[in-house]
């Protein structure tokens, strides 16, 4: 596999070979589907929608919609407004959404679009609300659309009713699957605070099949919950890349203490999530999650010796890739390698600041990076396992490492999205799937005589 | 017939009236009253807002004809997303082979010039010409392709000059495709760009004549699943050598000798028929419009080559093969009938499946009532009699047309092609439907519905009405139909298995469509508890009552 990838050292310093980040639209239209009743828009050429759409829809297998302004070459000379006011017309008209959320393309972004003044011009009947946000492709990554598209959530919708702030929690989820949104709601819940999650696509990315077919399925925040975000007293923002500028618009737009997290994943991560909201709200810690906590460290303990000191690549966004590289320090384990596609020195700083902490040395941090810079450095230096993205099973085959799937996208592998990472029963999913991982490959390299039954 | 005009005129209702004004003229149901095909319009623009399935030029020309050219690199000159959407996702199968070594096949990486802000601005040639200097130093490959997306074409990079200066730079064949995402209305206008850079500029580049004694190519194969590979073997056992399948495990090296051959086969008519015609025009190469989807269309089109040539010897050894495979999959394929037998389907699915696959559903006693495309043309549904008819728009004006001439060294008449006289050209032609394509209509039944860019909301209004018990599709309607309870298969990635097409194609069809159906969760839909008050759910519970 891979045969036509050169040995040793190359030159590549421009563009990008074998990518870990995709565009901005996808982070956009994935966040709108988190608003219930929500119909996404692409403006732009029908293309990107059609992309978008089925990227999205190899990684959930389920319906992801989407309409599109379907530029042509005229559009693209004389710009997308009508495209646009056409668009919101016979989407109302024949899709009868609740809200239409737009986002841009690097088609319309090049042409300069103005898309705050063709909504004005638009029709919208009474009651319907259309919001947008800008997404060009040529700036940050799909994280950075998500991110935006979270922003306009806030600048469109939220508001506060006043000085007084009622007794709830804002959760911006970052971009996760939906088994990780219902598993953030059931913690907090369980903690018996209330809470605002926006984005939340669980009930609309994971709805049951039932054979009673619904355009927009019951899950997804509402409009009047975002509204009502304003009104919260603290706002905890899950992943930087992904959530921060959501937040910080609400606290600067609605007085909303924003409380800058990491994705929950893994047990620190948990503990920093859990205690916000104890800290904040005084709540009480369930018992239920007591246990969960006490059983990720009963195993930890129990499983240690699977992978203590092995060397892992890790790969993917950067939201995801922070709190993994933590968690995995936690277990024991060397980050050899940390990368994330999408751009932001950021990143850099907070894996680097990780690793020494921990005391190690060796191991190679990059934003912006791609999997053809990965692959250069395991060719140098190998490592025990790889997690990450579908897209690393190609080194996973050629360098004959393991790979641990996790993040987006994972296209090869079904059910993932309805399965938490996050809390502390998604540690325990992730040391199960990093442990099996490196025992399976025990197994499969054991001589018969040491081939054995209990490990 | 009244009762599905009456369907039809209750689905209209929802729409403005621009749109069902538009959408009408995209929706046929065939009828005897007709003589021939009633005109469907095609090939014109989506509405915006509608959710349409059609992608855009960008996505036929990289994502289906040059991107499964095995030996050459192709760079996605923009920013990102493009380049990654359409990394590793269609399942173009290569492999290596005797003119492509493994070290030379590059279908596993994604290449993106990953455009950012300042290069928007200040223009993205220099970063191109670079990251082509890189490739070329890091890969050696034998040529590269560059494939634009939408904003190249209004920052204006001149990637045409690009190209030319790296092909004298590196030595290598560099060409440029101005695929922007806007140009025409579907993945159509990629189709005919792609098609006209290679017709130009790579096909009669060599003088390598494969060996033997019918050198034939097949276009608009794209080895989906392995699907060109089943034809291969299948032509093989036949007698023939099959030259070059077209794109799918091509290799650019064979490519450039795909003048050489005696026959062109044409599969897939609307993503590669335009390089069949200007073969004709310019090197006289006869084409035939096969389809090797189905058994008993695969016999067809093989007995139909077998009568080109006019040989004995091929016509025997085809009939062998014909008897031979057919008998080795019959039991097989009797065993799934007894599940597919009367089952009614939709088909939407490429530029000529949604025709193709009607056959082999005829062999599983199954049958299409509702069929259409994303980016078909009338000719692909009406027949090509009608193309001189077809008017030009802005749109299509925007692609350019090829006025190629014959080639005053190359040019041969159809008949020497095909070792034949004058006299029995003219005699085969009237057999054999030479140059030729009927289009989907001919096959289809009476009352049946054909429908040019089926939009989500047409799709869930016919499926609620009409209640099919299977829908082949793209895995952006596969969920939406599966939530309503009807079992879908993707059909552009086979629901990731295959080969389906040629004869083992027919069997691995027949066995995943059997377990579409049979899946025994589909009779569990309807919870324990709620059967008591709904003992009958009809279709949503019964899809597999076989």
């Amino acid at each position: 596999m891979l045969e036509c990838v050169p040995e040793g050292k190359t030159e590549h310093t421009t563009g990008k070979i074998n990518p870990a980040k995709t565009c901005q639209p996808i982070g956009a239209l994935y966040a709108s589907l988190g608003i219930h009743g929500c119909l996404p828009h692409s403006h732009g050429s029908q293309g990107c929608c059609a992309y978008h759409r089925m990227h999205l829809t190899r990684h959930f297998r389920d319906q992801v919609l989407a309409a599109s302004s379907s530029f042509t070459e005229g559009a693209s000379v004389f710009g997308g407004a009508s495209n646009l006011k056409t668009s919101i017309k016979n989407i109302f008209k024949i899709y009868n959404p609740d809200i239409i959320a737009v986002h841009t393309t690097c088609l319309s972004e090049t042409i300069g679009d103005d898309i705050p003044n063709i909504i004005k011009q638009s029709e919208i009947p009474e009651g319907k609300i259309v919001i947008h946000t800008n997404t060009p492709s040529y700036v940050g990554s799909h994280i950075t659309g998500f991110s935006n598209m979270c922003k306009s959530m806030v600048a469109y919708l939220a508001e506060a009713q006043g000085e007084t702030k009622k007794e709830q929690v804002n959760v911006i989820p970052g971009f996760v699957n939906p088994g990780d949104m219902r598993e953030m709601r059931r913690i907090v819940t369980a903690l018996g605070v209330k809470l605002v999650m926006f984005p939340d696509t669980s009930g609309v990315l994971d709805a049951p099949l039932t054979s009673k077919y619904q355009m927009y399925p019951e899950g997804g925040t509402t409009i009047a919950e975002i509204r009502d975000s304003g009104n919260s007293e603290v706002t905890l923002a899950l992943g930087a890349f992904a959530s921060n500028a959501a937040a910080d618009l609400l606290q600067e737009k609605c007085g909303v203490t924003g409380i800058p997290l990491k994705l929950p994943i893994g047990l620190k991560a948990t503990d920093d999530f859990i205690m916000a909201v104890k800290d904040w709200f005084g709540a009480d810690i369930p018992k239920e999650i007591a246990i969960e906590r006490g059983q990720v460290i009963d195993t930890l303990i129990d499983t240690h010796f699977h992978y203590q000191g092995k060397t892992v690549a890790i790969f993917g966004d950067p939201d995801h890739v922070i709190a993994m590289t933590e968690f995995v320090i936690t277990m024991g384990m060397v980050p050899k390698y940390v990368l994330t596609g999408t751009p932001g020195k950021e990143f850099e700083v907070t894996v680097t600041k990780m690793l020494d902490e921990a005391g190690i040395t060796g191991s190679r941090v990059k934003a912006e990076g791609d999997l053809f810079d990965l692959h250069e450095w395991i060719r140098e230096e190998k490592v025990d396992l790889m997690i990450g993205t579908t897209y690393g099973k190609y080194i996973a085959r050629t360098e004959d490492i393991p790979l641990v799937r996790f993040g987006f996208p994972i296209l090869d592998r079904a059910v993932h999205p309805l399965m938490p990472v996050v809390g502390y029963r998604g540690c325990l999913r992730l040391i199960e799937q990093i442990s099996n991982a490196l025992l399976e490959r025990r197994d499969r390299d054991a001589l018969d005589e040491d081939f054995e039954l209990v490990l | 017939m009244d009762g599905m005009e009456t369907t039809l005129e209750e689905l209209y209702t929802q729409y403005p009236d621009t749109v069902k004004k538009n959408r009408k003229k995209h929706i046929v149901i065939k009828s005897a009253a007709d003589e021939s095909c009633p005109q469907i319009e095609a090939n014109t623009r989506t509405i915006p807002g509608i959710i349409s399935q059609r992608g855009c030029a960008y996505a036929g020309c990289k994502g289906v004809v040059v991107a499964p050219i095995k030996d050459m690199i192709t760079i996605t000159h923009g920013p990102v997303g493009c380049g990654y959407y359409s990394w590793g996702t269609r399942r173009n199968k290569a492999r290596a082979d005797s003119t492509t070594p493994k070290d030379k096949i590059y279908s596993q990486l994604c290449f993106t010039t990953d455009m950012q802000e300042p290069d928007i601005v200040f223009g993205g040639d220099k970063k191109l010409a670079r990251m082509i200097d890189e490739i070329v130093a890091a890969f050696h490959p034998r040529g590269i392709n560059i494939c634009s997306t939408c904003p190249i074409g209004l920052i204006g990079d001149d990637i045409g000059a690009v190209a030319k200066a790296a092909t004298e730079r590196h030595g290598i064949q560099v060409l440029a495709y101005a695929c922007e995402g806007y140009k025409g209305v579907s993945q159509s206008a990629g189709h005919h760009i792609a098609n006209n850079n290679i017709m130009q500029n790579v096909i009669g580049k060599g003088n390598e004549r494969k060996p033997g004694k019918h050198v034939i190519n097949v276009l608009g194969e794209y080895n989906i699943g392995g699907d060109g590979w089943e034809q291969e073997r299948i032509l093989k056992d036949c007698g023939y050598t099959v030259n070059c399948v077209m794109t799918g495990d091509a290799s650019y090296e064979n490519i450039k000798n795909l003048h050489l051959a005696d026959l062109n086969l044409v599969q897939c008519h609307r993503s590669i028929n335009y390089i069949a015609e200007m073969m004709e025009t310019k090197y006289g190469t006869p084409w035939l419009k096969v389809n090797f989807v189905g058994v008993e269309a695969t016999n067809e089109s093989l007995r139909q080559m077998a009568k080109c040539f006019s040989d004995p010897e091929l016509e025997k050894q085809t009939g062998e093969v014909i008897a031979r495979e057919t008998a080795r999959i019959e039991p097989a394929l009797e065993q799934f009938r007894k599940i597919c037998r009367g089952k009614k389907a939709f088909a939407f699915v490429g530029g000529s499946r949604s025709h193709h696959y009607q056959h082999l559903l005829k062999d599983l006693g199954m049958e299409v009532v509702v069929a259409g495309y994303e980016f078909a043309h009338r000719d692909d549904y009406e027949g090509r009699q009608v193309i001189p008819t077809i008017k030009s728009d802005a749109d299509s004006k925007n692609i350019p047309e090829l006025h190629l001439k014959p080639d005053e060294k190359r040019f041969r008449e159809g008949n020497e092609y095909l070792n034949l006289s004058k006299e029995q050209f003219e005699a085969l032609k009237k057999e054999v439907p030479l140059n030729y394509y009927e289009g989907m209509y001919p096959d289809m039944k009476n009352g049946d519905i054909m429908i040019d860019d089926c939009n989500h909301y047409e799709l869930e209004e016919l499926i609620k009405k009409l209640r099919p018990d299977l829908i082949f599709t793209g895995v952006r309607d596969k969920y939406i139909a599966e939530k309503m309870g009807i079992p879908a298969k993707q059909m552009h990635s086979y629901d990731y298995a295959g080969p389906y097409a040629g004869y083992n194609g027919a069997i691995n069809f027949a066995n995943d469509v059997a377990h579409t159906l049979t899946t025994p969760a589909w009779k569990m839909i309807v919870p324990p508890w709620e059967r008591i008050e709904e003992p009958d759910t009809g279709k949503q519970e019964g899809a597999s009552d076989a």
